[in-house]
């Protein structure tokens, strides 16, 4: 019996192994013709480069709600998905009646920021509630209950806007302050792209000074650590799990109007894609750890930017940009595979034995 | 000692809280959508009872929460809760009537207004609607001091009469398509819904039915219980026999459109069977589910179809490649997946559907599979000189299939690979102690359900004659996912009736359409907050959910409730 376990054991892994082999041998090969065939310049990947760069800001902006819900409450937060949907789609009203009485033309500072604080209020007030109503009382039950209510949740949510805002897309105003292009030298830079690595960077790094230096976020730790003994210590827990929820709703709303102002467009099924992708950059970076999730949203979005024209291409693949979501699945699996903590992630390696 | 006295926050935040969901009904746009039809022509439309019933519910919730028994308080509180209730709504009407809710909420349309309004204008509305929820407020009140029979009379007659308006356009086909039924259609039914008399009738004889019944029910049931083993078992010999020629004529019954509605209930609950082994059993979350449907289906197609020219197999040809592939493809995104738990495998699943979906859209594989226009000219099933081509002949095909897999599952069950299973769900590690090779354990369940879905799928395919990349999106995951759960996880039974109930409905009222995906998700969340074994829960897994509800410590307080004392 134990032979036989092993036999399949060993069979199992070496399809894996293979498996990734054959992966990594068409990145390899894929990566050579592409660049040997000479199609690409330096100012095509540099733009590639600058688009990865915001697509994964944005997603390290959502995975930090994923990666931090996770924590606390060891489930996935499906309906993360939704919460960054809300907060843009309903700006968005708010955004057409800025531009309808002309104070986004004269007022473009004051208008992003009721925009953002209106986005971020929205997607806080939805990451609340869900928390209060669906995920509370479940809180000892067994796991995939949880699970399933997130599932259910992120379902009502989305056909909730449907309802309330139209099933069409939506489109935001335009901000002439953020159209356009710098010049530098040869390369030419979209303006949006810039504000909004720089929005995120900024966003980021405020978040984790938040966590680690406040006694709020020493608390918050305190809760993803323990919740037993954090709750011996005098903390108040499910205060602290409605903080997390409200810190993950704000990033994902700040997320959701960047997204919105670079695509230029609302819908309620816009969340659903980069829901998963920025669950991926959370797994990539090791879930439950902050610093994993912005590294790993930055890559993710670099690899999928990159990804398709740079392996596939050369392959002779035919409009390879349509399998873009499907190089960040695989892209996933793998990591799930061969290292499931993630590039920063051994501590969750620990809690889990 | 202090005098008791009335609390009424609670009722008026129970109110608050209906009130909100009855704002949200409106606002979404049900209430209007549902106004189409008539529950009782020209008296009460779906819409309006959909308030209703909120209304009612609200008050009920308030009176139950009563902390006093005193009669008078309970009325108190239901009819305190109707009329937040109703002002809610009221307050919804004012704003509508002086700001413009359309420039964002796109069903806030004069239609709406009117509905709310009762046709009457913005401030008769809102005092009749106030005065609505003070009404059945009382009348919630009152329902809830009733005896529990009488109560339960009342209910049952009432849902009685919804459900025969709301599913009208069944029942009138059905009884048209039997002459001597017809009669009983000119008297229940007119214009776009009940009658009046209809309705009345059939309110009395359910509410008289059910009365009798909780009186009678037992000594019946009892006397059943009595009667010789020997005509116990000839009894139900008898049952069984009814069932399976019911089962066998029902597309003959039903007619054409209705045979439609069944198989695509069959389809779905096909899938379900399947999945079923995989969740239900095995404790896997998968939502990549209908990559295998759709393996099925594309396989049927890429191996039948002249459209592509490579082998324009028939139809049972093809079928053991499609189950074939399926089962293949079960294993093969069964190994990467094997070491993942719960939330994991979820996410990964919920990637490979996607992968599959996108790689059949692409241009990649369009030679083989057809890309974004998929395949066309699939054949239909021929046994002997028939071909299956109408929904009421390739209902008994997946008659076929449905009673396959039913029949696999529920031999595979209590087997040894069964109950590896439930106790691979129960613990992995323990199972592991145990001596249950996971590997091969899961690997057979995914291989399993994958097998079920591929049989659905080819079947789907050869029913509609085309695959399209489109018609495998997610929502068929969730679709299949959310049957079983409301059926109840690792029942058989709760399969079909979830199939029945949660496929079967929304296809019969198919203008209500756009509603579909928010009661799931609504159903979903509901079902995990209050009954998360299901409609038709499987006996082991009611136990360990019971077991796991009495380790919590204190049972929180309910949505609406204060948090603390």
């Amino acid at each position: 019996m134990l032979r036989r376990v092993l036999e399949s054991l060993s069979l199992t892994d070496s399809f894996m192994w293979l498996t990734g082999g054959a992966i990594v041998a068409v990145i390899v090969v894929g990566s050579a013709a592409t660049l040997s065939m000479g199609r690409y310049s330096g100012r095509h990947w540099f733009d590639f480069i600058i688009f990865g760069l915001a697509q994964g800001s944005i997603y390290a902006l959502i995975a930090l709600g994923y990666t931090m819900v996770y924590g606390i409450l060891r489930m996935i937060n499906f309906a993360h998905s939704e919460i960054f949907m809300s907060g843009p789609y309903t700006a968005c009203y708010v955004a057409m009646a800025l531009s309808r009485s002309g104070f986004l033309e004269s007022q473009p500072i004051l208008s992003l920021a009721v925009i953002f604080i209106v986005a971020m209020a929205v997607s806080t007030v939805i990451a609340v509630l869900l928390e209060r109503i669906a995920y509370r009382p479940l809180r000892t039950a067994p796991r995939l209950v949880p699970l399933i209510t997130a599932i259910g949740a992120s379902f009502f949510l989305q056909y909730t806007f449907r309802g309330l805002y139209g099933s069409g897309f939506q489109a935001y105003p335009d901000i002439r302050m953020l159209q356009g292009a710098w010049l530098l030298g040869p390369l030419r830079i979209l303006k949006i792209q810039v504000v909004v690595i720089l929005a995120a960077a900024l966003m980021m790094a405020g978040l984790y000074l938040f966590i680690q230096r406040t006694r709020i976020g020493k608390a918050i730790r305190a809760v993803s650590e323990d919740k037993e003994i954090a709750a011996l210590m005098g903390i108040d827990v499910d205060g602290m799990i409605v903080r997390t929820f409200v810190i993950g709703g704000m990033s994902a709303g700040a997320a959701g109007v960047l997204y919105a102002l670079m695509y230029r467009q609302v819908h309620f099924f816009m969340g659903f894609i980069p829901g998963i992708k920025a669950f991926t950059a959370a797994v990539l970076g090791g879930i439950g750890n902050i610093p994993g999730a912005m590294l790993g949203g930055v890559f993710l979005g670099l690899f999928e930017s990159l990804g398709p024209n740079l392996f596939l291409d050369g392959l002779g693949v035919p409009s390879p940009n349509q399998l873009k979501d499907a190089i960040a699945f695989i892209m996933l699996v793998m990591v799930l595979i061969f290292r499931p903590t993630g590039i920063l992630g051994e501590r969750l390696a620990e809690k889990k034995a | 000692m202090e005098k008791p006295r009335f609390d009424w926050l609670q009722p008026v935040k129970i109110g608050l809280v209906g009130g909100a969901i009855g704002v949200f009904f409106a606002l979404v746009g049900m209430v209007e959508a549902f106004s189409i039809r008539d529950i009782v022509d020209g008296i009460v439309s779906m819409g309006q009872m959909l308030m209703l019933i909120s209304m009612t519910f609200t008050g009920y919730m308030a009176a139950r929460r009563t902390t006093q028994p005193q009669h008078l308080w309970v009325l108190g509180s239901s009819l305190l809760a109707g009329l937040m209730f109703g002002g809610m709504v009221a307050l919804l009407l004012i704003v509508g009537s002086l700001v413009n809710l359309r420039a964002v909420f796109i069903n806030a349309s004069p239609t709406l207004y009117e509905l709310l309004a009762f046709g009457r204008g913005t401030q008769a509305g809102a005092l009749l609607l106030l005065a609505e929820g003070v009404l059945v407020g009382v009348a919630a009140g009152l329902l809830y001091l009733l005896t529990g029979r009488f109560r339960q009379a009342l209910v049952n007659a009432l849902g009685w009469v919804v459900m025969a308006g709301v599913l009208q356009e069944l029942l009138r086909i059905t009884f048209g398509a039997w002459g001597p039924l017809a009669v009983i259609n000119q008297w229940l039914f007119t214009g776009k819904g009940l009658s009046v008399p209809g309705a009345a009738s059939l309110f009395v004889l359910v509410a008289g039915t059910t009365y009798f019944w909780s009186q009678t029910g037992s000594v019946l049931s009892n006397r059943l219980r009595r009667l010789p083993p020997g005509g116990q078992h000839t009894l139900r010999l008898v049952g069984i026999l009814l069932l399976v020629l019911i089962v066998l004529a029902l597309p003959q019954i039903l007619g054409l459109y209705l045979s439609e509605v069944l198989t695509i209930v069959g389809v779905f609950a096909l899938m379900g069977l399947g999945l079923n082994i995989v969740v239900g059993l095995a404790g896997m979350l998968d939502l990549g589910y209908v990559a295998f449907f759709a393996i099925g289906a594309y396989t049927m197609g890429a191996l039948t179809s002249p459209e592509l020219g490579f082998f324009s197999l028939s139809f049972w040809e093809a079928l053991p490649f499609a189950v074939v592939a399926g089962v293949l493809a079960g294993v093969i995104l069964g190994i990467p997946v094997l070491k993942m738990r719960g939330d994991y495998l979820a996410i990964v699943t919920l990637g490979f559907g996607e992968i599959v979906r996108i790689l059949a859209l692409s241009d990649f594989l369009r030679p083989w599979i057809g890309g974004a226009q998929g395949i066309a000219k699939i054949p239909k099933a021929i046994v002997g000189s028939i071909e299956f081509i109408s929904p009421q002949q390739i209902y008994y095909l997946i008659l076929v299939g449905c009673l396959l897999a039913g029949f696999i599952s529920w031999r595979l069950k209590d087997s040894r690979l069964g109950r590896a299973w439930m106790a691979v769900r129960e613990d992995e590690d323990v199972a592991a102690a145990m001596g249950i090779n996971l590997v091969a354990t899961k690997l057979l369940a995914f291989a399993g359900g994958a097998a079920f879905a591929a049989l659905s799928g080819a079947i789907f395919a050869s029913k509609l004659g085309s695959v399209y990349p489109h018609s495998f999106n997610v929502m068929i995951s969730i679709n299949v996912l959310c049957l079983i759960i409301v059926g109840g996880m690792g029942s058989i039974t709760g399969v079909i009736v979830g199939a029945a109930a949660l496929v079967g409905l929304p296809e019969l009222l198919r203008e209500f359409a756009e509603y579909r995906f928010l009661a799931y998700g609504a159903a979903l969340v509901l079902m995990m907050l209050v009954r998360p074994a299901g409609l038709m829960p499987e006996a082991t897994r009611r136990r360990e959910l019971q077991e796991a509800e009495t380790v919590e410590a204190e049972p929180e307080p309910a949505f609406g409730a204060p948090a603390s004392p």
